[in-house]
């Protein structure tokens, strides 16, 4: 195959940044995404040119390294993590445009890196649950149904990606947010900070500046692990009934 | 701030009054199509013009009226809050953006679709409730009691092919803005479940294609009965 790029380029986050056209020969159907950008890198290596920069980690679509907005979408064309996206899903001659995700609270640190910390910070604000020290507690000790079991781990696949921040049209957070506070609300560990965990989860999604959501659903339509948005619902329910009647002035 | 403020502040709270002043123009809407069904009845007016004195003088009807223009104004003044925070969250665009891909046209516009409501809003408004409530309307007797025509006025009005069709136009886009608009205030309250949401769903299609169309209807209706 051969392929057009256009790859956003981008120094450092004050730089501003623009597209960079290259040209991939050679390109096979069954490479992944990342390994078509890996031999565009050896090239650009070799003829002394900086590499584009992009983040990865696991190439196994379990990490949530990887980001990429590939042809107007997040990931690209598949409902995958770029690195389980192949060639075969793009046709021979075809421009692609790469972009990074894009969104105030996701600042740009190079080319396609963009720096996902809010995440990590709004996860800071609530999303852990209090465990008691001393020996390991017996399998199954806490019984939990299979509804809310599967439930909680549904929403718990979520791999902090950020697809869900650069599909939404407001890059809004709110999936993501919704899938970390439904996994612990839905089960008995999560209980004790239930009430905090959504105020102060939500308070710090507003305060690293994403937007609000419309619900569009396209988050959903985008998200890798097929994150659904009744977790959404899920947190305005959470959140409304923590702010009602928790302590918290 | 209190907690209260704090909440409504957020961008939670803010979508919450998104969608009670949204639930509630939903309201008020099933209401003024009902009423004005009675521009149907053939009765040269009557039955509609007695319904718009009582819908203009009925103290409990004035209370529901306050509470649809601070709805109105809440929903435009939160809606621009919100639109301008969601801006200011994507500071630099995409280049290319397959949106369509993944969610419908509606629920990317919402903000357009409501401009171009207020727009005819604004021109409904000046047309028949200004009118009503400060114009010149001319009177008209019924079994010894006054009223004012303003089924003359409507029906005046309707003759004029601009208006029928900015009408129908209105209520085109006013569908597209219920078609979202009904099920994602439900979605924004926390009502998502497999008991409820098909028939939220079902509801809301129903609600947006059944009530522009009967609104659509009336001009249609009157502009060809006046020849």
């Amino acid at each position: 195959m051969k392929l057009t790029l256009k790859i956003w380029r981008q120094k450092n986050t004050a730089d501003k940044g623009g597209f960079v056209t290259y040209v991939a020969d050679h390109v096979s159907k069954d490479m992944s995404f990342l390994e078509m950008l890996d031999v565009l890198n050896d090239q650009l290596t070799e003829r002394g040119e900086d590499p584009v920069h992009f983040d990865h980690d696991c190439r196994e679509g379990i990490c949530g390294m990887c980001s990429l907005y590939i042809n107007g979408k997040p990931h690209g064309p598949l409902q995958t993590t770029t690195c389980q996206l192949h060639m075969r899903s793009f046709s021979d001659g075809e421009t692609i445009t790469i972009e990074p995700w894009r969104a105030k609270a996701f600042p740009v640190v190079k080319d396609l890196v963009v720096n996902r910390s809010a995440f990590d910070r709004i996860i800071q604000a609530g999303g852990y649950v209090s465990v008691n020290t001393g020996g390991v507690p017996d399998a199954n000790e806490i019984p939990i149904s299979k509804t809310i079991a599967d439930l909680a781990m549904d929403a718990a696949q979520c791999i902090g990606c950020g697809a869900c921040v650069a599909a939404c049209k407001n890059a809004s957070a709110m999936l993501f947010t919704s899938a970390k506070i439904s996994q612990l609300a839905l089960l008995p560990q999560g209980q004790v900070e239930r009430k905090s965990r959504a105020e102060n989860m939500v308070a710090q999604m507003d305060e690293e500046g994403f937007g609000a959501c419309t619900n569009t659903g396209a988050c959903e339509a985008e998200c890798p692990k097929g994150i659904s948005i009744t977790n959404i619902a899920r947190m305005n329910r959470e959140y409304f009934s923590a702010v009602v009647s928790s302590d918290n002035m | 701030m209190t907690w209260v403020t704090k909440t409504l502040n957020s961008t939670l709270g803010r979508k919450l009054i998104m969608a009670l002043t949204g639930l509630f123009l939903i309201l008020f809407l099933t209401g003024h199509v009902s009423g004005n069904m009675l521009l149907f009845k053939g009765d040269g007016g009557q039955a509609f013009n007695m319904y718009a004195k009582f819908m203009t003088t009925n103290p409990a009807v004035k209370l529901l009226s306050y509470l649809t223009y601070i709805s109105v104004l809440g929903h435009i003044i939160y809606s621009i809050a919100l639109s301008q925070h969601n801006k200011s969250a994507r500071p630099v665009p995409y280049s290319t953006s397959n949106g369509s891909s993944n969610s419908a046209w509606s629920s990317r516009n919402m903000g357009v679709l409501g401009t171009i409501i207020l727009i005819f809003l604004v021109v409904h408004l000046q047309g028949f409730w200004a009118q009503m409530h400060w114009g010149e309307v001319p009177m008209i007797t019924y079994e010894g009691e006054e009223y004012k025509n303003l089924f003359l006025i409507v029906s005046e009005a309707f003759k004029q092919e601009w208006l029928v069709a900015l009408y129908v136009l209105s209520m085109i886009f006013l569908g597209f803005h219920l078609s979202h608009g009904f099920t994602s205030a439900f979605q924004t309250l926390g009502i998502n479940h497999k008991k409820y949401s098909p028939a939220i769903k079902a509801i809301g299609t129903a609600y947006s294609i059944l009530v522009p169309a009967l609104f659509a209807s009336m001009p249609v209706y009157i502009y060809f009965s006046s020849y």
